[in-house]
């Protein structure tokens, strides 16, 4: 089937803002988004620009917002978009060329959050930390994040204010807070009641709407209001 | 200011689905309800200041415009007062209601709460425009 894609294209040496362009491409039913965009770039225009890499969903490197809501371009197929399909880089981060937008202020949520087990605790000499499967099932939702950037990109408190640290970050704290190996809830949970933390969260629910991974965000949301109005992750 | 307009505008262009429209909404109607409020705390204060700038305000209160603007309100306030019970179930009991399934559920239902109350308080409020009283009229300000 031919289908007509409508791509906002900036290339910085040579527009001063974006603008739409549109290409026409041959594809099959089957074909993901991404396959079309190859297409072009291959075929028709060397000059655009996006990243992937994993083409299955698992890198989660090709966020943008096709036909106006935030998908990930190997995970959506030709035949659920239409004739006319849409193509822009996700919001509310700089735009560097095309679909490509500068990650470090995304990154930097995450980095702010602590991502990673903190425990000086002396792990048991012979094996590693056990876990309970109880206790391993309550963050086992939040450990499939691919930190693609759909669900903070998609968030309208984000938007109106990039400073947000934005349900991505707050997803991977969840991660961690709800780890009973994990020895810094209190820090995390400071963290989370900052300003800028879960607070801006106003149930919205456009992250869980576009997360690839089908990720309950604002319940993870919901469980680290509650724990820092508990004090604490309870039993 | 400029990033306010624009993310305004993202949020008009997002597609997003009943969540998002909820949000947009919600906002809408707490700002309607403020914006309203202000105007009340104005007329009652013109009472004191005098009896025709005050009469001036009810005659324009009762002009067809504002009575649009009051059923657009009313819609706001319904929707704000019941969207606010939904957001209130979400944020306190995460486990139950903060998930895609029941959010659907409590948006139409929402919906159908905002419609139940809008309507007859609709239908009295614009009634006397095409110059049909009724009765109840005299209490939500016909
Ligand atoms: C039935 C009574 C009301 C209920 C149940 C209610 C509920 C709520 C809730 C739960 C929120 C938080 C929304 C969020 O977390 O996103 C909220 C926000 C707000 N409310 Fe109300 N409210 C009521 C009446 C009012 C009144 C009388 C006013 C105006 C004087 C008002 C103005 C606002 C405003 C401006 C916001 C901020 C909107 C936003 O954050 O998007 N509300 N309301
Ligand atoms: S929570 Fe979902 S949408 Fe957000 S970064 Fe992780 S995988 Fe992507
Ligand atoms: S539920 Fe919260 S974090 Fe997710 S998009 Fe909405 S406001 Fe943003
Ligand atoms: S290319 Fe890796 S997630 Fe799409």
């Amino acid at each position: 089937m031919r289908v007509t894609l409508r791509i906002k294209r900036f290339n910085p040496e040579r527009d001063e803002k974006q603008h739409w362009e549109e290409h026409e491409v041959d594809v099959e039913p089957n074909d993901q988004l991404l396959d079309a965009l190859n297409k072009v770039k291959w075929y028709d225009d060397g000059s655009l620009t996006y990243r992937r890499s994993c083409a299955h969903g698992v890198c989660g490197s090709d966020a943008m917002v096709v036909n106006g809501r935030n998908r990930l371009a190997c995970k959506v197929l030709m035949k659920d978009l239409g004739k006319k399909v849409t193509v822009e880089p996700i919001r509310g981060l700089p735009v560097i060329k095309d679909m490509v937008v500068d990650m470090e202020p995304f990154f930097a949520r995450y980095r702010a959050v602590k991502p990673y087990l903190i425990n000086d605790n002396e792990p048991p000499a012979d094996r590693e930390r056990l876990q309970s499967i109880e206790d391993r099932e309550r963050f086992d939702d939040t450990t499939k994040c691919i930190l693609c950037a759909c669900c903070t990109t998609s968030c309208p408190s984000f938007w109106a204010n990039g400073e947000y640290v934005g349900p991505a970050a707050i997803v991977q704290a969840h991660r961690f807070i709800f780890d009973s190996r994990d020895m810094a809830v209190h820090e995390r949970l400071e963290i989370m009641n900052d300003t800028m933390g879960v607070w801006r969260c106003r149930t919205v629910f456009n992250c869980v709407e576009c997360c690839p991974r089908e990720i309950d965000i604002t319940r993870a949301i919901g469980e680290v209001k509650k724990a820092i109005l508990n004090g604490g992750v309870g039993g | 200011m400029a990033s306010a307009v624009a993310s305004i505008w993202q949020g008009i262009t997002y597609r997003g689905k009943d969540g998002h429209y909820a949000w947009m909404l919600h906002r809408a109607g707490g700002l309607g309800i403020v914006l309203f409020l202000f105007l009340h705390i104005l007329d009652i204060f013109l009472v004191g200041v005098g009896e025709e700038i005050f009469e001036f305000f009810l005659f324009i209160y009762h002009s067809a415009p504002a009575k649009v603007f009051v059923m657009a309100l009313l819609f706001g306030v319904f929707f704000h007062a019941f969207n606010g019970v939904r957001i209130i179930l979400v944020d306190f009991w995460p486990e139950k209601f903060s998930n895609l399934k029941m959010q659907r559920t409590l948006f139409r239902i929402v919906v159908v709460m905002t419609l139940l109350f809008f309507i007859p308080t609709a239908i009295i409020t614009v009634a006397p425009i095409f110059g049909v009283d009724l009765a109840l009229s005299q209490l939500v300000g016909g």
